[in-house]
């Protein structure tokens, strides 16, 4: 095969992966919408916010440093100890929980049954929120991120596909990972979704809040517990996305590329998150492979939700979304 | 009892506002939005100097510094407020860290009588101070980096870099595009094969570039990139295995940000820089004394040192330097916006100044005229020591190819005057 296939597959399995990374927060998004009907602006900075936390943590960073010194007139930085990835993150999870149950006894509490976009305008304000609330308790500074995740090219790959095809095929190992992670991800909540109680109750508050109510299914819980569990998809996409870049303002910028996702992929349905983003990755990477170059480049942006909006012309409901009809 | 209230209000907001004796200096900051973790070192570090000046020597020319911070988080819109906002304070000089609001407050300032100062950014062609009268860039501009870089690339060639792959990875902005036209002309004379290659803001995706740079293995790769996009840059070099030594960033790719997240992997990473490195310097233990341990730094006060640190360090010292030439230039120590243009038309950098404020070889020497407002065009290379974890200076300041620049430097300050109607001066 010419080398310039060759390439073209690449490129198209590196689309693959990077859609797995924008499907990781956009599922964010989705498990919210599907329980609560909230479109919820601040799942990106959410990962920004559990990143930040994991890396103060493990660091054993005093959060609100700058503020205690400035109050106190103290200089306590550093609590002088660096705790291993696991029990950091197991501790990060335990922020994200408490932060779920205080956006729900704070914010969502108070706007039960309120119209859909006074909730996507609370989460807006919840973004900007949680952008400070960062930034106050752990400094707005570039934090690197080590959990051990390993990065760089895939030598075996490399290897491989050269003595098969005389080319050397690309791929990240940190891609592969949040791959794996991915597909345990959408796996797990599937069927937690669709076999455990939890997951029942939850299914039945997306479909008639006031019919789960009268069966005697707390509003409260499930809103914290798919809280909980958005929190915890932000701090896996936070990772991956944070091990890349290291954990700054930007990582809060990532629902940008989730978006389209999400009209492609449709707000109700996990799969319909990672197909979603898989079409996604491959669609830009594919486009600006082949036409960016005459267009000046830094074509996938835009591309992505040119691409979405081509499929909501057809599918308006996304490709797995639930459709709608509503009769007179 | 409302007239009462009202002047209540104003006699509150009069005592609030700083004493007009003072040199009011402004800084647009970023200590928030997508680029804070760039523009945090660089505010410390402009706030730090000026803080030292008050502390230690009393201000300048016996006129306390009334420092006026506003937030910008790098948003072109938030800058031009915040220029509008404090420019009724007396404001001398505006720096605002950003290319896109420098465009929106050239016009502005020039008309207003109040100098800005783009130190490394902004409009290039604003050295021509014929026609820019209010900006001064001095001591380098993006197209001095683009010429530094390729100088470099040639020494490293015996100077020849003919028939030689190089691609510019940039940010798909004003600010990334600056470079291109520079680098395009020096194509034609040195030879070389250029390939442009825009990444889109933040730059957190950049996998089809690096795909790209993989498949055609360019000779060089430079970068013009900022915040999020240069750490993901070196990363997915690292990633590909591109030679380190062989990717050099301009001066705001050069940060310990930029390389940190990539680890060991960034070892050998290059990047310009128009100010030396460290805090091996006889001002640091004054920074120490007066600013730090008297529990004034500016932040967290743990940016001391840093790359952007220094490099704000750097800025307020040559604003502080410009107001004392204001000072002597007018004989008055209570000097306003205009007289500080002056003092920044006749401002001299030598070693020996550099020398007495602490800073030995912290900069190239310059100086400053009315047809010049953007220094000698010197710049150095550094590079990243993973092991260490410093930079490192690898060559001297040197300066750039003034034989192409200049006449680009023409060309693009007379369609500026032709499109503003601006008469040029200095006849």
């Amino acid at each position: 095969m010419p080398e310039q296939l060759f390439f073209a597959l690449e490129v198209i399995l590196n689309g693959l992966m990077a859609g797995v990374l924008y499907a990781l927060v956009a599922l964010g998004f989705v498990l919210i919408y599907k329980a609560s009907g909230i479109f919820n602006y601040s799942q990106g900075v959410m990962a920004l916010f559990a990143a930040a936390t994991l890396v103060g943590i493990m660091d054993g960073q005093v959060p609100f440093s700058h503020l205690i010194n400035a109050i106190f007139g103290t200089n306590v930085h550093h609590f002088g100890w660096h705790i291993p990835a696991l029990l950091g993150i197991l501790l990060t999870m335990g922020v994200m929980v408490f932060l779920a149950w205080a956006v729900n006894r704070f914010v969502f509490k108070h706007l039960v049954n309120q119209e859909p976009i006074i909730l996507f305008m609370a989460t807006i304000g919840l973004a900007y929120f949680l952008e400070g609330l960062s930034d106050l308790m752990w400094g707005g500074q570039l934090k690197t991120l080590d959990v051990g995740l390993p990065q760089g090219m895939n030598a075996t790959l490399d290897e491989v596909t050269f003595n098969l095809f005389g080319y050397g095929f690309f791929i990240d190992n940190l891609d592969i990972v949040a791959s794996i992670v991915a597909l345990i991800l959408v796996v797990t909540l599937t069927l937690y979704s669709q076999y455990s109680k939890q997951g029942r109750a939850l299914r039945a508050v997306a479909d008639d809040h006031q019919a789960a109510l009268s069966v005697g299914i707390s509003l409260n819980f499930i809103w914290i517990l798919v809280w909980s569990i958005a929190g915890f998809v932000a701090l896996v996409a936070g990772i991956m996305w944070g091990a890349k870049s290291g954990v700054q303002f930007s990582l809060s910028l990532m629902a940008l590329k989730a978006l389209p996702v999400l009209m492609l992929g449709g707000f109700t349905s996990i799969p319909g998150a990672i197909v979603g983003g898989l079409i996604i990755g491959v669609g830009e990477k594919l486009f600006e492979f082949t036409l960016g170059g005459m267009m000046g480049g830094a074509t996938e942006n835009w591309f992505a939700y040119v691409l979405a909006l081509i499929f909501l012309v057809f599918r308006p409901q996304g490709l797995f979304g639930e459709k709608i009809i509503e009769r007179v | 009892m409302k007239l009462k209230l009202i002047t209540a209000v104003t006699a509150a907001m009069m005592a609030a506002a700083p004493a007009m004796a003072d040199l009011t200096f402004s800084a647009l900051s970023y200590r928030t939005g997508p680029y804070a973790a760039n523009g945090i070192p660089f505010a410390d570090g402009y706030q730090d100097y000026f803080t030292l000046m008050n502390e230690r020597d009393g201000g300048i020319g016996g006129e306390r510094i009334n420092l006026v911070e506003c937030e910008t988080a790098y948003n072109t819109e938030k800058g031009v407020e915040c220029y509008e906002a404090t420019k009724g304070q007396g404001v001398l000089v505006y720096q605002p860290l950003s290319t896109g609001i420098t465009y929106q407050l050239i016009p502005k300032a020039t008309a207003d009588d109040i100098p800005m100062h783009t130190m490394g950014y902004g409009r290039t062609s604003a050295k021509n101070g014929k026609v820019f009268s209010h900006i001064f860039n001095y001591p380098a501009n993006y197209w001095d980096g683009a010429s530094i870089a390729i100088k470099h690339i040639l020494d490293v060639n015996n100077g020849d870099i003919s028939g030689k792959k190089i691609a510019l990875v940039y940010h798909n902005s004003a600010y990334g595009k600056e470079p291109i036209r520079t680098l395009e002309e020096l194509a034609k004379k040195h030879g070389y094969e250029l390939t442009l290659l825009a990444v889109d803001h933040p730059g957190q995706e950049q996998k089809s570039q690096w795909l790209q740079i993989r498949r055609e293995r360019p000779d060089y790769v430079l970068m013009w990139g900022w915040g999020v996009m240069n750490s993901v840059a070196i990363q997915e070099a690292v990633n590909i295995r591109y030679p380190m030594e062989n990717f050099i960033g301009i001066w705001w790719s050069g940060s310990e940000n930029d390389v940190l997240p990539a680890g060991e992997g960034a070892n050998g990473y290059k990047a310009l820089t128009f100010h030396n490195l460290g805090s091996d310097y006889p001002l640091y233990a004054d920074l120490q004394k007066y600013v730090k341990d008297a529990g004034k730094a500016a932040g967290a006060g743990d940016q001391m040192g840093t790359v952007l640190y220094n490099r704000g360090l750097y800025a307020a010292m040559l604003a502080v330097e410009a107001a004392k030439t204001a000072q002597g230039i007018h004989g008055t120590a209570q000097i306003t916006p205009a007289m500080m243009r002056d003092g920044m038309e006749a401002l001299e950098i030598t070693e020996e100044k550099m020398a007495a404020l602490g800073l030995p070889n912290f900069g190239p020497t310059f100086s400053v005229s009315c047809e010049n407002h953007g220094g000698d065009g010197f710049g150095a290379v550094k590079q990243w020591d993973a092991a260490a974890g410093e930079w490192k200076m690898i060559t001297d300041f040197f300066q750039s190819d003034q034989d192409v620049l200049n006449p680009l430097i023409e060309e693009d300050s007379a369609a500026y005057a032709a499109e503003a109607n601006i008469t040029p001066r200095c006849e």
